[in-house]
């Protein structure tokens, strides 16, 4: 495109003029396809390399220069890591478990206190929408030690209540106000009519919320139960902390305890690092799932949030 | 506005209307109240709670003993506090900045209305949505000094193997390395800056002459400053946080080069059972994130531009 441009530029000063632009574009597009193909290639490599070595024998991955294409592809891989890592299917099911309960406790919770933001009217709401902002900005981490005394106290560790329960608070706990705030957004835009004529044909409040607002409200609930979602299955810190037993620990800390058990104090033998790729591959396969499905929902979560406008 | 006043008002007496009112208020805060109840008791609470821990003494078995300020001239007469300080504050100073240029320079790239971007927008997302786990394993793999392919890539262009995460001057870079991996939650939220910059104005810049690289400098960065700040401010509260990472990958070593602050307080707590310590060390940790995040909002003024200056 660019040289046939360049051609037909020679004949008068405006088309000469034209077709430099044309020119330029040209090379514009082709030096931000040859980046964007640089970048893509370098941030693919850790990923491809987490497939390739999953399916590498054993043995192999020990190979230096490293092996790129394994030969054979060892796909039985895939089925003895199920029998290999010691209770791997409870793990996965707690992972499931886990994320979708919390997933469906700060959707419900979220949505409803969303709606008291934008849509009602009360003494103090400003201040509080103020602090619920507020929350966002602070460190989770200093909440870690009180929030541990206190579901021990409650004799709740070793269960999911801690990993379930605080989400099911409207986004009142570990920096769920961001959900609220997605929401929120979202629902200010709704037109205020809706509420009204609803309120004409004698619905109750909740029934505005739960029949006419929160059905228009799909998209910002789409994003949160993808953030959410993932958010839960990627948790690492939480369950580290409440879990100890294997009974109720999520696949996040099971891949870790059987990594520990080849690094560190514990070592016996060899490190069979092509087993731990297919577990993390595993790991990440809901997620792309998600990911792949619903990945229009991302960008437009982020702008929905308004973070743009401020 | 109630939505009911106008009505009510002309048809109601004035009793019903204080009435109506405090049923709609009543209603407003039925609403709010799973958050006033979810921040009281996971967020107030446990910020009061750990600052009353902080001045005792905590093993969980016995009850919270007061030791007044003990545990912070402790802290202060700790070498380790401020390794693990010093620590922290080289990965956030080195890997915020890092991380936001990185991430401006990808979301220019992908803010292109240009065949396949959505294919380039996903593949520079999907890292990002990797569960840290997985991602950290992956990482020490590929860091193996004895085998990784990373040490493959360097010796392509002439260099020595390198011991990444095992050697103590390698170990921090490798950590911040390893987050750039992950910038396209920033990414992103530059994107969504970027595409809401005026095309008129990028337009009027050209037709008054300005190349690309000036247009960037003097059109679109001015207007995404809310953006940068944004993702500054929230960057540098994360990266004080940094903790998995370090955990599963070094535990803190070669050498406590990678001992970080949450890392040193989580060993306290969780490791040492002292309680009390580790409330202190968390609240020194909001007190030190809480003065920075003042700064940036106090500095703002003078670089983040409001559009029609509202908040």
């Amino acid at each position: 495109m660019g040289t046939l441009a360049l051609g037909r530029g020679k004949t008068g000063s405006t088309r000469r003029r034209a077709g430099q632009s044309h020119l330029r574009s040209g090379i514009r597009a082709v030096t931000i396809y040859a980046l964007l193909l640089a970048v893509g290639v370098i941030s693919s490599i850790p990923l491809y390399w987490m497939v390739i070595t999953s399916l590498k024998e054993a043995g192999k991955e020990f190979l230096f220069p490293p092996v790129w294409y394994p030969n054979p592809q060892v796909w039985s891989n895939y089925v003895e890591v199920w029998t290999l890592i010691p209770h791997i299917p409870r793990y996965t099911f707690n992972s499931f478990f886990i994320s979708i309960l919390a997933t469906v406790g700060t959707l419900l919770s979220c949505s409803f206190v969303a709606f008291g933001f934008a849509r009602m009217n009360f003494p103090g709401k400003n201040v509080m929408f103020v602090i619920l902002v507020g929350t966002l900005m602070m460190p989770t981490i200093i909440t870690l030690v009180p929030t541990f005394i206190l579901f021990k106290t409650l004799r709740m560790t070793d269960n999911p209540v801690p990993l379930i329960v605080p989400f099911w608070f409207g986004g009142g706990a570990f920096g769920g106000a961001f959900y609220v705030f997605l929401i929120r957004q979202f629902m200010m835009q709704l037109p205020r009519e809706l509420d009204e004529s609803g309120l004409v044909d004698g619905a109750s409040y909740f029934r505005i919320y739960w029949q006419l607002i929160l059905p228009l409200s799909g998209p910002a609930m789409a994003a949160t139960a993808i953030f959410s979602f993932i958010q839960h299955w990627n948790e690492f810190l939480f369950p580290l902390i409440f879990i100890n037993e294997p009974t109720w620990r999520p696949l996040a800390l099971g891949v870790r305890f059987f990594l520990n058990t080849y690094i560190g104090c514990c070592a016996r033998g060899a490190t069979p690092w092509n087993m731990l790729m297919t577990a993390s591959f595993l790991m990440l396969l809901p997620i792309l799932f998600v990911f792949f499905f619903a990945q229009k929902y991302f960008v437009r979560g982020i702008a929905l949030t308004g973070l743009t406008g401020r | 506005m109630l939505p009911l006043t106008a009505t009510e008002a002309a048809v109601r007496p004035a009793k019903r209307i204080n009435r109506g009112r405090l049923k709609y208020y009543a209603w407003g805060y039925l609403f709010v109240s799973p958050w006033i109840l979810g921040v009281s008791i996971f967020t107030a609470y446990p910020l009061i709670y750990a600052a009353y821990l902080s001045f005792t003494k905590y093993d969980l078995l016995t009850s919270p003993k007061l030791i007044g300020f003990r545990n912070f001239s402790t802290m202060i007469q700790d070498d380790v506090f401020y390794t693990a300080l010093g620590n922290t504050a080289y990965y956030t100073f080195v890997a915020v900045p890092a991380q936001l240029v990185l991430a401006l320079f990808l979301a220019i790239l992908l803010n292109q209305k240009m065949p396949l971007i959505n294919v380039f927008r996903t593949a520079f997302y999907l890292p990002t949505v990797t569960p840290t786990v997985a991602s950290v394993v992956l990482f020490m793999y590929l860091y193996n000094p004895d085998f990784g392919v990373f040490n493959q890539i360097v010796g392509w262009f002439g260099f020595e193997r390198i011991k990444w995460l095992d050697d103590p001057a390698w170990s921090k870079p490798s950590l911040i390395i390893m987050s750039l991996w992950t910038v396209g939650g920033q990414m992103v939220i530059f994107l969504a800056g970027l595409q809401s910059v005026p095309q008129v104005l990028v337009e009027a810049a050209s037709i008054d002459g300005a190349g690309p690289i000036s247009r960037l400098r003097h059109v679109t960065l001015p207007m995404i400053t809310p953006v940068i700040f944004f993702n500054l401010v929230l960057g540098i509260i994360g990266s004080f946080q940094v903790f998995t990472v370090a955990f599963i990958a070094t535990g803190g070593g070669p050498i406590e080069s990678t001992l970080f602050y949450v890392l040193w307080m989580y060993q306290h707590a969780f490791l040492n059972l002292k309680m009390g310590y580790a409330a202190a060390i968390g609240w020194v940790l909001l007190a030190i994130i809480l003065l920075f995040t003042l700064i940036q909002f106090a500095v703002a003024r003078s670089w983040v531009y409001y559009e029609g200056g509202e908040s």
